[in-house]
């Protein structure tokens, strides 16, 4: 029995401890807002955060995830509130959205580390995260609008 | 102590019935305008019984969403035309998702086309409802009827300045006559309330708080999951498959094979052997536990490498004719001087974040399904031919989609539900892994390109000869069909040049995948051909690269194709090709860009081009510099006609997004085969753009006029790939024909 802490809530699981910590989160708890992409750690589209540091779900298997505190974009903040997710919607970031979710929360693991990133800051940390719609300069306009950094 | 989070499955979304859907979003006494009652809506015209909306006896207004939202904007911005012409106030608007059905019209939601071909509908659906509204209070008040005026969802009587509100009127509204279209009031374009101004879209919230329902979140109470093992060259037959290991694996459930499709391929699913399982992981595990054998049959044979060589052959020998004037064998027998060049761009895929995702239901001889699909009409159509049930009887509802780029126009997967569904008894929700997507897609084409011009003594083009070669969309009807057909009208037979021998032609080219279309479809290469070879004969006159492609277009005019050498065609009086618009686009980009002041230098340089498709005009100035092979985009500056703008903000963030696909297919994506096998399965071996590649800074520019809106999805993208290589060679001298520019610079 795998056991582990989702959004601030004890999680039980007894299933394949191989299977992705990603896979538990949508089939098994429907926190539906963590993304499957690439299933590779290629895209950043399943990243949450494990023990407060930026992680791709999807390379994460339940083993590893075991006595670990996970937040999702579901547990970032009470009430979509998060800086960033303020920020988001004010710069109207989103296309299709898709992404977003895991965009919002690399973001959000850097400023805890970074909180007045700069540009090339910026791009080393969320170049692992696709956009395919193509909204990185509104991205980055957003992470800037949250740190109070000059755009 | 918090209570545990117990395994079991979430909110579900799925199996409303049809009925319940209605009654969920309408109540009883609810005033419902449907657009068979909206007068010269008639089903014998070319759009079938359109958009309903409705207004709640408490004010609330319902807007039908009937086209797919990608990411284009489209599920906001097509109700901002009918709440505008309606007068309702938009925070008192609920957006409801339509269900696939003929009666909308079309629901493709592809061609750039959803607000061109809606526009006009949903502006006299919403001014006849605030019409009927105004006549409602009018016989309430006992005035005439002219006196009354929808104002931000009240009835204004603008005598005595007395008003009530939409939601108090609409039950006497919905007993009255609807009005002929000649007795509804059409706004001023002075008078748009939303139309023309940004405003956020409806799904931005759920969206940053990760509550918004893609397809891939679909949820069937007691559904399975399924992953199949899919035919790895097209046309491949099943030998055997041994699937004793995978029926080994924990969670998995059973095994079911899927007959495999036979040509024409169209939008089958592909058949195949499929997993069950309990969870996607498990069905994924068992897959991989799958002995399959195949007979790979014909398509075994392609090898990309050895086709793109025989496309670059066929280019250089005579094709079919596609439009021609004067005569440019005469032309260039004179012995004057000539160029000529051929170019290439690879197969692409669309490689959208969410892969393709159904769940699906077969109960009772119908089917349910949520789905990310841009054409939920043909899922109903493709799902029934796959069950053998009625088109009728599949209902079809769409989930927000994490993008499309024309691959969720065909419903191959939905049916792959639908069918597994049919034969496990339950509910079955499949999500194709990456390499599913990458393996089977249906692939933006490859294409050759063969050029070549007489110029006179100032290097202007006398004689233009331009032939493609590409396998073409069409065999997804005819496997053998080999030439372009429709596709030629995307940046090739409207060629914008008045050149007094001009001759464009087609060549052939066999498919051995599946070819689909990619958002800008032929436009992509058409646009790298001729704006590439524009910018090799302004280099090889000597000229400013502007201003050579200005006098290339030559003096505003409108295009009468038919006088310029196109057979049959015809002048679409809505949109005709106006090159004053052209023309414009193209000055504005380079002021905006600071074009007369920022001359190239050696590892630096601006690069210049323009492209109409989709009926937009669009002119790109992209700023690259180039170190040491690595290519960056400081900016670009993107100048955009596409009419009448209904909500700014989303047109801006479709051409910053066009700016960044059209990079990835400029500098790094290609699909290859070998062995008629596709090479790439994920985002290592084919990239996409990522932040430290995409432009750093994109500015849209915004031509804002009166003119029918026109699209703007797509008509971003052709103009990004040649106006980067054109500024390479500025900066470089390195002239670029082949896409992608990766590897060709050192």
């Amino acid at each position: 029995m795998i056991q582990l802490t989702i959004n601030g809530k004890p999680a039980r699981f007894d299933g394949d401890p191989d299977m992705p910590l990603l896979w538990y989160l949508r089939d098994h708890l429907s926190l539906t807002g963590t993304k499957f992409g690439c299933g590779l750690g290629l895209c950043g589209a399943c990243t949450v955060h494990i023990n407060g540091e930026a992680a791709r779900s999807c390379q994460t298997p339940m083993r590893v995830a075991a006595g670990k505190r996970i937040t999702t974009i579901e547990g970032l903040s009470a009430a979509g509130d998060h800086p960033l997710q303020k920020a988001w919607e004010a710069c109207n970031v989103p296309q299709c959205g898709y992404c977003q979710t895991g965009q919002i929360m690399q973001a959000a693991a850097m400023l805890k580390s970074k909180p007045h990133p700069t540009d090339h800051d910026i791009d080393a940390t969320m170049q692992g995260n696709i956009c395919r719609c193509g909204t990185y300069q509104r991205i980055r306009e957003a992470i800037k609008m949250a740190a109070g950094v000059e755009a | 102590m918090t209570p545990a989070i117990s395994p079991v499955v979430g909110p579900v979304i799925g199996n409303v019935s049809r009925r319940g859907f209605l009654g969920r979003m309408f109540s009883a006494g609810a005033l419902v305008i449907a657009a068979p009652f909206v007068p010269k809506l008639k089903a014998a015209e070319t759009w079938q019984p359109g958009v309903y909306l409705g207004i709640e006896p408490d004010g609330t207004v319902k807007i039908v969403a009937h086209r797919s939202e990608m990411g284009t904007g489209c599920r906001t911005g097509l109700p901002m035309i009918v709440a505008d012409e309606l007068e309702a106030d938009w925070a008192r608007v609920q957006v409801v998702q339509a269900l696939g059905d003929a009666k909308y019209g079309s629901q493709d939601t592809d061609g750039s086309c959803s607000v061109r071909d809606f526009y006009d509908k949903l502006r006299l659906a919403g001014a006849t409802a605030r019409t009927m509204l105004e006549n409602a209070a009018a016989s309430k008040w006992g005035v005439p009827a002219d006196e009354c005026r929808g104002q931000n969802h009240f009835v204004v009587h603008t005598k005595t300045n007395r008003s009530a509100p939409y939601g108090e009127l609409a039950a006497l509204a919905s007993t009255a006559k609807v009005p002929e279209a000649s007795a509804v009031r059409l706004k001023t374009p002075g008078q748009f309330r939303y139309i023309g101004k940004d405003i956020p879209i409806v799904d931005l919230k759920p969206i940053v708080t990760g509550q918004a329902a893609f397809g891939i979140d679909a949820r069937m109470p007691g559904m399975v999951y399924a992953a199949i093992e899919r035919p790895p060259v097209m046309g491949a037959a099943l030998k055997t498959c041994d699937d004793a290991e995978a029926r080994q694996v924990k969670g998995v459930d059973q095994v079911v094979m899927l007959d495999l499709a036979k040509p024409p391929y169209g939008f089958k699913p592909l058949g195949g052997a499929a997993v069950i399982a309990n969870n996607s992981w498990t069905a994924l595990q068992g897959r991989k536990k799958l002995k399959v054998e195949w007979d790979l049959g014909e398509h075994t044979a392609y090898d990309s490498a050895a086709y793109k060589q025989a496309m670059l052959d066929t280019a250089r020998q005579p094709g079919r004719v596609a439009r021609e004037t004067g005569n440019v064998d005469t032309e260039f027998a004179k012995g004057g001087k000539t160029l000529e060049a051929s170019y290439y761009t690879p197969m692409l895929a669309h490689a959208a974040m969410e892969p393709p995702a159904a769940v699906a239901e077969f109960k009772d001889g119908k089917v349910v399904t949520w789905t990310c699909t841009q054409n939920p009409q043909a899922v109903q159509e493709t799902v029934a031919r796959a069950v053998g049930i009625k088109k009728e009887d599949v209902e079809c509802h769409v989930t927000l989609l994490g993008g499309g780029f024309g691959r969720k126009s065909k419903p191959d997967y939905v049916a792959e539900a639908a069918l597994l569904s049919k034969q496990v008894g339950k509910p079955v929700k499949i999500v194709w892994s990456r390499e599913d997507d990458v393996h089977f897609d249906y692939f933006h084409s490859p294409a050759a390109l063969y050029m070549k011009a007489a110029v006179d003594d100032h290097g202007r083009p006398t004689a233009w000869l331009q032939r493609s070669v590409f396998p073409p969309i069409a065999m997804q009807g005819n496997p053998n069909e080999q030439y372009g057909g429709f596709q030629l009208s995307m940046g090739w037979t409207d060629i914008p040049y008045p050149i007094p021998n001009l001759r464009v032609e087609n060549g052939p080219a066999k498919a051995h995948v599946r070819i689909g279309w990619l958002r800008s479809v032929s436009n992509i290469y058409h646009a790298f051909g001729v704006q590439t070879f524009t910018d090799e004969l302004a280099a090889a006159a000597g000229r400013d690269r502007v201003e050579y492609l200005l006098e290339t277009i030559g003096p505003p005019r409108v295009i009468d194709f038919a006088k310029e050498g196109l057979k049959g065609s015809r002048s679409d009086p809505k949109f005709p090709f106006d090159t004053a618009r052209l023309r414009n686009v193209i000055e504005l980009a380079a002021q905006k860009s600071g074009w007369a002041n920022k001359k190239a230098a050696p590892g630096r340089a601006l690069g210049i081009a323009a492209h109409r498709s989709f009926l937009t005009y669009v002119a790109a100035v992209v700023e690259v510099e180039v170190n040491a092979g690595e290519i960056r985009i400081p900016r670009v500056d993107i100048a955009v006609d596409a009419g009448r703008v209904i909500n700014p903000d989303r047109v801006r963030s479709q051409f910053e997004g066009a700016a960044v696909f059209g990079t990835s297919v400029a500098l790094m994506s290609e699909i290859t085969a070998a062995g008629g096998r596709i090479q790439q399965s994920n985002f290592d071996r084919y990239p996409v753009a990522r932040m430290n590649q995409a432009p750093f800074a994109t500015h849209v520019h915004i031509v804002t006029n009166d003119a029918a809106p026109a699209g703007v999805g797509e008509p971003g993208v052709p103009p990004i790939a040649p106006a980067i290589c054109n500024a390479i060679f500025a900066a470089t001298g390195k002239r670029v024909r082949e896409l992608p520019v990766k590897g060709q610079l050192g």
